[in-house]
């Protein structure tokens, strides 16, 4: 058989460094890079490099959004619904209109129109202004006269469901196909204000629970989280005759070019998107929002800048939260602990919006013939839900990992021994052995064994995320004559320092220190950039970051070939030189070679190429790799039985990410997604007034969040797990390393008092109720 | 900011003045060493003034009620909330911003240590926390963890890099030693 031109065999590290690592074969196409060795071996690639925008962020010289001023700029302001049910029947503007300093005034609701004039929760946007100033925009909001219909609403997830329940939509409003949340199935039935239910199933779950020896069931409740970004939700929208300029707090500048040019009729070529700093997204600026068509809107009105930054009240009701649940979990196993059947029922609510499923963490997590879940979504009067970091898998896993927890106490058995049995995944297994030893779990006690008034408990818990990749990206490698080198790409980084992380890709194959390389992202003038959501920047953009510096660099060995006269093929990039392969002393700097260029740059652009050996599915431009990514992760707690305070001292984060490209930004990332998942554990709380519908905490001070004062010290463990998938081999981080955190604090809970806690927020008060000590918390009727 | 002789003679008296407004009103502000003159509303808070005509953003609004921190600036010697102070009250004081933290292009040693130990990720709480650290290591030169941990409890990073803010700040407490 003939060999296939376009494909070539290579070898390329395969295994977990330090205890499997190998090689593995694999057919790639021609034109991908040599296999990238293990860290081990590099010079840039996998070594703890300061993040290179650092500097301008310790100085306050990053431009955020919030701080681009553009001349002639206007301010946006937007009228909110202050009721959370109503119906609009009249809008009256006219003396807002007269306001001075008002220039553009725009409805956002029409009265009358079945389709549009009703608004479901507190903060949905009814009339949007364009002033001169803050103060007038202020000023004439409060000039507008809007006349509504209240109606009944429902703010509560279990009242929502009884069958008398004010409904909030019809077949006809129901929204349709948009996914704010985890992806929700389309075409399900409304029952009230339940959608679905979502079914999934495999093998005969009926017969395995008739196979099993225990069965452990729960009810697991998880509360509304909200994505609190230090940055508020931020655009500036700059309308001219010649095109569409934005500014915008973004994880995705092509998404969001994507979005204005279909919006508002544009071509591509006429949008650019701009994001310089980005100050926090968590997913809750995937997209364009509201509030940026708002902007765009009030700017091609007003035919000026117009910008548009969230408070934290509006932050708090209409920026995305993290959808609340309801899960009923049963898992039945054998004596030896093999599982025979899983069974999820869940209920979400996304308030006005769809995608509050719980992912794919009891259907995937460990090995289990026969599983069903049917998954609904409820609807509240309250604001919608969107993504956010982990969507889905987080409170997916709350339920699935103390059940677990649950299951292997009933079985007499060690909760890290019953997932060596029906977890199957090689990195967890290290995972779970090396968090062990850090842990030093093996002084694990008896739950409630203390004795004391402050019981001390040790839990563990796993995570499991999608190894996500975007394959419509790209990267642009050029050197410059005198030997600098730029990276551009539309890609956004939103805290992560995916700039460095290209830096050191481009470093590495040029033989270069990380000082020479300039990296330019966050516009959508240059190549088309990956989203910073579902941890996928990473795997997207360094391999076409690595492809793009091989062939550029090709185009510089050409030119100090003939000088060094040897091949292309035979020249060395290293140290700021290139040399022969087999006779180092014939060299020359990488500089002089440069000056040798006939163009003041030569360039190369790549894209991101599929996984070598494809993906599991794909999804349009999205792809989700063969491999899981995941993490276990050990708590270590203290118990205080009198007060109800449980205080998380120490938590042990082991985890992977294929290979590690930067362990110290690696490791911030970590550390973030233990104290987002404590700070969820513990606690974070959107609280809606039943009688009123109103957030009573939408700031900063009564939503409490885990600071430095409730941080544990936390112990972090990065995996080198190679797969040979890539010409980076690198994966993300971000999420998996939130995930498994509260319910390994629950675990260590139950360990310290005997109690298993299946509410979210863990508060004193739920810790005395479960104790016996106060009633239980009940909602008000 | 242009110093007119007028706008400075009118600053002076509304110094002296006790009542102030509504309409704006000119006052001296005294930021990393220079002074500016402007006109400001009296419900102008210092962060609004920096931010706006002062052009100094560094000093990042993210709560606007004294719950964050992140607009954290030193008036003399005192860490302040810049939300949570009307610029016309600032007086004579002195205001140190982000932006006069640094000695020409040599940063504090609080800003090279949280670039060295990646004590910061997004970045917008980062000039807070920074200013909050260095004013410790004005106060206290050998900071023990828990002084960091109480110096930077008023702030919030989203992003979690309090861990990292306590290496970093630490390691500028012996770096300043040497």
């Amino acid at each position: 058989m003939a060999a296939d031109p376009t494909v070539r065999t290579e070898r390329l590290p395969y295994g977990i460094a330090g205890v499997d690592l190998g090689e593995i074969e694999r057919q790639i196409p021609v034109d991908e890079p040599a296999a990238l060795p293990p860290n081990a071996v590099l010079s840039v690639i996998g070594k703890s490099i300061p993040r290179q925008n650092g500097r301008d962020k310790v100085t306050g010289a990053t431009r955020f959004t919030v701080d681009v001023v553009l001349p002639g700029m206007l301010h946006g302001r937007i009228l909110r619904s202050p009721l959370p049910h109503a119906e609009i029947r009249r809008i009256d503007s006219a003396a807002a209109e007269q306001y001075p300093g008002v220039e553009a005034i725009i409805p956002l609701v029409t009265p009358g129109d079945p389709s549009t004039a009703m608004v479901r929760y507190i903060g949905a946007p009814v009339v949007a202004i364009a002033a001169t100033s803050m103060a007038a925009a202020e000023a004439a909001l409060h000039l507008i006269r809007v006349d509504y219909k209240s109606l009944a609403f429902v703010v509560d997830l279990d009242k929502a469901r009884e069958p008398t329940a004010p409904a909030l939509y019809d077949s006809a409003s129901i929204p349709k196909g948009h996914v704010s949340g985890f992806p929700a199935a389309a075409d399900l039935p409304l029952n009230g204000n339940v959608r679905g239910p979502a079914t999934d199933s495999r093998g005969d779950p009926e017969e395995g629970f008739k196979q099993a020896d225990v069965v452990v069931e729960g009810e697991f409740r998880t509360q509304v989280q909200t994505h609190c970004c230090l940055e508020p939700h931020a655009i500036v929208a700059d309308w001219r005759v010649g095109g569409l300029t934005v500014y915008i707090s973004t994880q995705f500048t092509a998404g969001v070019r994507r979005e204005l040019a279909e919006a508002f009729d544009l071509p591509l070529s006429r949008v650019r998107v701009i994001v310089d700093g980005m100050g926090g997204g968590f997913g809750s600026k995937s997209s364009l929002g509201n509030y940026g068509h708002i902007a765009v809107a009030l700017s091609r009105q007003a035919r000026a800048p117009v910008r548009i930054v969230l408070n934290r009240q509006e932050e708090q009701m209409d920026a995305g939260n993290r959808p609340g649940t309801y899960q009923r979990l049963s898992i039945g196993a054998r004596r030896n602990g093999l599982l025979t059947a899983i069974s999820l029922v869940s209920y979400g609510t996304a308030g006005v919006t769809v995608g509050a499923g719980i992912g794919n963490v009891a259907q995937a997590m460990y090995a289990c013939p026969n599983y069903q879940a049917a998954q609904h979504d409820v609807f509240i009067n309250a604001g919608p839900g969107c993504a956010m970091r982990g969507p889905g898998n987080t409170p997916g896993a709350w339920a699935m990992e103390q059940a677990i927890d649950e299951l292997a106490e009933q079985l007499s058995l060690d909760p890290l021994g019953l997932r060596d049995q029906i977890d199957l995944s090689p990195a967890r297994r290290e995972e779970r052995r090396i968090g062990a030893e850090r842990i030093n779990w093996q002084r694990r006690h008896a739950p409630g064994a203390d004795s004391g008034p402050i019981k001390r408990g040790l839990g563990v818990a796993q995570s499991l995320w999608g190894a996500n990749v975007h394959t419509n990206c790209a990267c642009e490698v050029r050197i410059m004559r005198d030997g600098s080198v730029e990276v551009l790409s539309g890609v956004q980084d939103i805290g992560t320092g995916i700039g460095t992380v290209m830096a050191q890709v481009v470093a590495e194959v040029l033989g270069l220190g990380i000082d020479r390389i300039t990296v330019r992202i966050g516009d959508t003038e240059f190549p088309a950039g990956p989203p910073s959501y579902g941890s996928r920047t990473t795997a997207s953009i360094t391999p076409a970051a690595r492809t793009a510096a091989v062939r550029v660099l090709q185009l510089l060995l050409r030119e100090a070939a003939l000088v060094l006269n040897a091949g292309p093929d035979d020249l060395v990039a290293r140290e700021g030189r290139i040399f022969v392969r087999d006779d180092p002393r014939r060299a020359m700097t990488f500089a002089e070679a440069a000056g040798r260029l006939h163009t003041d740059q030569v360039s190369a652009v790549a894209s991101r190429s599929d996984d070598y050996g494809g993906f599991r599915r794909r999804m349009g431009d999205a792809a989700i790799a063969r491999q899981d990514l995941g993490g276990v992760q050990f708590a270590e707690v203290a118990v205080d039985t009198e007060t109800g305070i449980i205080r998380v001292e120490r938590v042990v984060a082991v985890q992977d990410c294929g290979r590690p490209m930067n362990p110290l930004l690696i490791e911030s990332q970590i550390q973030g997604g233990v104290l987002m998942g404590l700070s969820y554990a513990l606690f974070e709380e959107r609280i809606l007034d039943q009688h009123t519908g109103r957030m009573v905490n939408p700031n900063l001070e009564q939503y409490k969040l885990a600071g430095p004062r409730e941080m544990p010290a936390i112990d972090v463990v990065v995996l080198e797990n190679y797969q040979g998938r890539s010409a980076t081999d690198a994966y993300g981080i971000a999420e998996p390393a939130s995930i498994a955190t509260a319910p390994a604090i629950a675990n260590a809970v139950y360990n310290a008092i005997g109690v298993r806690l299946r509410s979210l927020p863990m508060t004193p008060a739920t810790v005395l109720a479960a104790l016996g000590k106060v009633p239980s918390w009940s909602s008000p009727t | 900011m242009i110093e007119t002789p007028l706008a400075t003679a009118e600053a002076k008296q509304s110094e002296a003045t006790a009542t102030a407004g509504p309409d704006p009103v000119p006052i001296v502000l005294r930021v990393n060493g220079r002074h500016h003159t402007l006109r400001v509303e009296p419900r102008m808070t210092l962060a609004e003034a920096l931010r706006g005509p002062l052009g100094l953003t560094g000093t990042k609004i993210a709560c606007n009620r004294g719950a964050c921190s992140a607009c954290t600036v030193w008036l003399d010697d005192l860490t302040i909330c810049a939300c949570m102070m009307l610029a016309i009250d600032v007086g004579k004081r002195s205001v140190t911003t982000i932006e006069g933290l640094a000695t020409g292009d040599t940063l504090h040693p609080v800003q090279s240590a949280f670039i060295e130990h990646d004590a910061l990720q997004c970045g917008f709480c980062t000039p807070g926390m920074v200013m909050s650290c260095a004013a410790l290591l004005e106060h206290n030169s050998s900071p023990t963890p828990a002084d960091v941990n109480t110096a930077i409890s008023g702030h919030i990073c989203r992003c979690g890099s309090y861990p990292h803010a306590v290496v970093a700040t630490l390691a500028a407490a012996e770096a300043r030693k040497v």
